[in-house]
């Protein structure tokens, strides 16, 4: 799970460290019949190197010394969920033999533009450390990380066996960085580049692979704009006959995909280009031929501008499948409808509202398995042309699939009755994230808050792990998450609640709260300081435009200096408010690294 | 208390007390306009495209009143922007947006026009169908095989669309994805009329197997 559990003090851990290190240089294994464990060390982290869990591998650090020391050994890969909880000479101090590190920077709210350019997360002098800990690093995952072309060469050039990068919502490189990659990771297994903020300059990164790659195993470019060389894709893609997962951008045509298909039947997961063409050369039946030869596709996205007149291509396919993302998909209900008749083992399948709550009926109807479903708004910014999807619609999933466990739905409108049946139908919910997009708007029949409605999902729902709640909201909403949501995790709080009650009812109720995320919300510095034994027990804390001051958090920080209290300075104000506040702990200490406009109290 | 949502409302009482020529205020492409102020947190590159709606909703400065508040929290009017709300990410926001692209359909002699969804069509054939339907509904289509089968090609009603340009075009001749940028609407001409203006008569058929 986390790097840090619940044993804060650096200075402990890091007499650990320092401890084993003694020990190996001597290059013995010592059997010492006053430790508690009475195997030697080998066969002690030969035991642990098998176990891949984090909440387990946390878990097994805390029996003891030698168990400690096993584990840090033995581990091979670290999830850091805040790159500024811990510093990167810590984790090399602590792991010495890392060969996978998945890292996350930026809070979740810079995914809707609130946090400020230049904020922070670089991910080289987690790069520069690593060149001389860990020169064997095969796997690099990153979220959310600030990452420079440079950097991506440095990775490049410094990691003799590097396989593997995933990129997902990062910023700050280009396709000169990917060229980087492309030409000289000569055992590279995967790129993900998946919603950059990036500079996409053209498409020649593709040719760099060498002609001598042939392990590849993922390719995901599916959100680049660029035209690729489509020669060199179609060599590349002919030559990694491993490739499972390949997620092309929308320039590649329909002919392309045929071509590129006919290569690799052996795809599990396939993004396709766009889904439209004027004249195609190749009828449809042999494109229909085509997907019914993939016979290990489970998983199908992309599709931009599919239409009824080629989606039926897909059909044969479906019948496997278990993720369809029509996200990009501008269908209507009877398209959906059509498709999802042949797609009845889906598990997950995330939607556009074009298609309705008629096209919903249609996800009732005929996907029984459905476990997640995600509806995003085609036009979040344009109420005029279309309602989009209602409470009628998300009713009649929750009828037909008992077996929801994840909904992220978008909607203008919705009712506490709906979600109360919705509950009742799906008590399984572990992530329930309703999004009523005009900001505080009452249940749109009785025009009450909808307190009722989440206070159903929190009474009925006892595994919940995420809520992203919405519309208008009193007290009542957090009195109720905090007094039955004994799971949650995570909390996502928008235009909500009356008072500090509102933040005080959570803090005060829910005990394995990781993350929460508050914007325009009347939540002060009460409701800030109810959480002061609270927050080290969590990955961190968001308000933004709420009613703190810059008074409140210096008292905060003063009372936890294992806390990491950041304000960000507004332009407008008067100095005193503290606009946007992110509160993290960390036994990395204040950041070095803080731009002017990030103050660390 | 969103000092974010107070900066917009700000923003959109400037630009409204300008006057409403709405040439000056239509939301043309390119860098942030100087007059809006800087957003912070506007993400590189996307600057341009995100929270610049603010003018397509001064058409209707007009209207902006009749939005219900209700009386615990207020809710932001209809017609106000929100930073970072709703909380779609950049990438999304600016890779997808709905086709809908709702034309009226009039037909000669009908009493009344329709509205067709031409993005819920495929293509011609997809359109010619439901213009088909819409066009029995206002004649006598009785039991006549014919009729039903043919009846834009009964050399009595031509298909024409205007265009971009304000120009009647016959539909059919350009490529779909060129027609339905262009198109304003329909009309189903009486042939007499077209005739008249020398118009060639439409050369698609729509089987009615195919629909």
């Amino acid at each position: 799970m986390k790097l840090l559990q619940q044993s804060m003090d650096p200075n402990q851990k890091r007499a650990k460290a320092v401890d084993r290190v003694d020990s190996v240089d001597t290059g013995v294994a010592s059997f010492d019949s006053t430790r508690m464990c009475p195997f030697p060390d080998e066969v002690l982290e030969r035991v642990l190197s098998l176990i891949d869990s984090h909440k387990d591998r946390s878990s097994v650090s805390l029996v003891c010394k030698d168990w400690y020391n096993a584990e840090r050994w033995s581990r091979r890969h670290v999830f850091i969920g805040n790159c500024y909880s811990v510093s990167p000479e810590i984790v090399a101090a602590r792991f010495p033999r890392i060969r996978s590190v998945t890292l996350k920077g930026k809070p979740r709210f810079s995914d809707f533009n609130l946090v400020p350019e230049y904020w922070g997360a670089d991910v080289h002098p987690w790069l520069s450390v690593f060149a001389t800990a860990y020169p064997f690093l095969e796997e690099l995952r990153l979220k959310r990380m600030a990452v420079s072309d440079e950097s991506l060469e440095f990775l490049a050039t410094n990691f003799q066996g590097f396989k593997a990068l995933s990129l997902l919502s990062c910023d700050g490189f280009s396709t000169d960085g990917l060229k980087a990659i492309a030409t000289h990771c000569k055992n590279l297994t995967e790129l993900d580049i998946h919603e950059n903020g990036m500079d996409d300059l053209g498409g020649h990164w593709l040719n760099c692979f060498p002609e001598s790659l042939t392990t590849l195993q993922v390719l995901n470019f599916a959100s680049l704009n660029s035209e690729v060389s489509f020669e060199s894709l179609e060599k590349l893609i002919s030559r990694n006959k491993s490739l499972r997962v390949l997620k092309v951008n929308r320039n590649i045509s329909l002919d392309q995909l045929q071509k590129l298909l006919l290569q690799a039947p052996q795809l599990s997961e396939l993004g396709t280009g766009t889904f439209m063409q004027e004249l195609i050369s190749c009828p449809i039946t042999d494109l229909k031929t085509t997907f019914s030869n993939c016979k290990n596709l489970v998983t199908i996205s992309g599709l931009w501008d599919a239409t009824s007149l080629y989606l039926p291509v897909i059909y044969p396919a479906c019948v496997n499948l278990t993720f369809l993302n029509l996200s990009y998909a501008t269908l209507r209900s009877g398209e959906l409808s059509n498709l999802l008749q042949h797609c009845k083992s889906l598990r997950r399948l995330w939607l556009l509202d074009t298609v309705g709550d008629k096209g919903l009926e249609a996800v009732g109807a005929h996907c029984p398995l459905l476990e997640e479903l995600r509806v995003f708004p085609a036009d979040p910014f344009d109420q005029e042309v279309f309602l989009g999807v209602t409470e009628s619609g998300f009713v009649s999933v929750s009828e037909g699939c008992p077996k929801l466990r994840y909904v992220l739905y978008f909607c203008r409108q919705m009712t506490n009755a709906a979600v109360a049946t919705i509950a009742r139908n799906c008590p399984d919910f572990t992530h329930f994230r309703l999004c009523i997009m005009n900001p505080g708007q009452p249940d749109y029949l009785t025009k009450q808050p909808m307190d009722e409605a989440f206070g159903s999902i929190v009474k009925t729902c006892p595994n919940l792990q995420r809520l992203a709640v919405s519309g208008q909201l009193t007290d009542r909403t957090f009195e109720y998450i905090g007094k039955y949501s004994k799971k949650l995790e995570t909390l996502s709080v928008a235009f909500a609640g009356s008072s500090d009650l509102g933040m005080e009812y959570v803090l005060g109720g829910c005990p394995k709260l990781r993350k929460l995320e508050i914007r325009d919300c009347p939540f002060g510095n009460g409701a800030l300081l109810s959480g002061l034994t609270k927050y080290e027990s969590m990955r961190s804390l968001w308000m933004s435009a709420c009613n703190v001051t810059m008074n409140g958090c210096k008292v905060l920080a003063k009372e936890r200096p294992r806390l990491n209290v950041e304000v960000m300075k507004d332009e407008g104000g008067d100095g005193s408010e503290a606009h946007k506040v992110y509160v993290y702990r960390t036994v990395a200490g204040p950041r070095r690294d803080a731009p002017p406009f990030v103050l660390t109290l | 208390m969103s000092s974010e949502t107070s900066k917009v409302t700000s923003e959109l009482t400037t630009a409204a007390d300008y006057g409403l020529n709405h040439n000056e205020t239509e939301l043309t492409l390119g860098l942030p306009g100087e007059s809006r102020g800087k957003k912070l947190g506007a993400k590189r590159r996307f600057s341009e495209t995100i929270e610049l709606k603010l003018s397509s909703n001064e058409d209707s400065d007009a209207n902006q009143s009749d939005t219900e508040c209700s009386d615990a929290t207020k809710p932001l009017s209809e017609k106000e922007q929100v930073v970072g709300w709703p909380p779609v990410n950049f990438y999304r926001k600016n890779a997808v947006s709905s086709n809908f692209k709702f034309v009226k359909v009039a037909v000669d002699g009908a009493p009344y026009m329709r509205k067709v969804d031409l993005g819920s069509y495929a293509g011609y054939q997809q359109l010619l169908c439901a213009l088909e339907d819409i066009f029995s509904c206002f004649t006598d289509s009785g039991l006549n095989e014919n009729k039903l089968m043919d009846p834009l090609n009964q050399m009595e009603y031509v298909t024409t669309y205007v265009d971009k340009d304000g120009d009647w075009m016959l539909v059919g001749d350009v490529p779909w994805t060129m027609f339905f940028d262009s198109c304003k609407r329909i009309r189903l001409m009486r042939s007499s009329e077209a005739i008249n203006g020398l118009a060639p008569r439409t050369p698609l058929k729509c089987s009615v197997s195919s629909c």
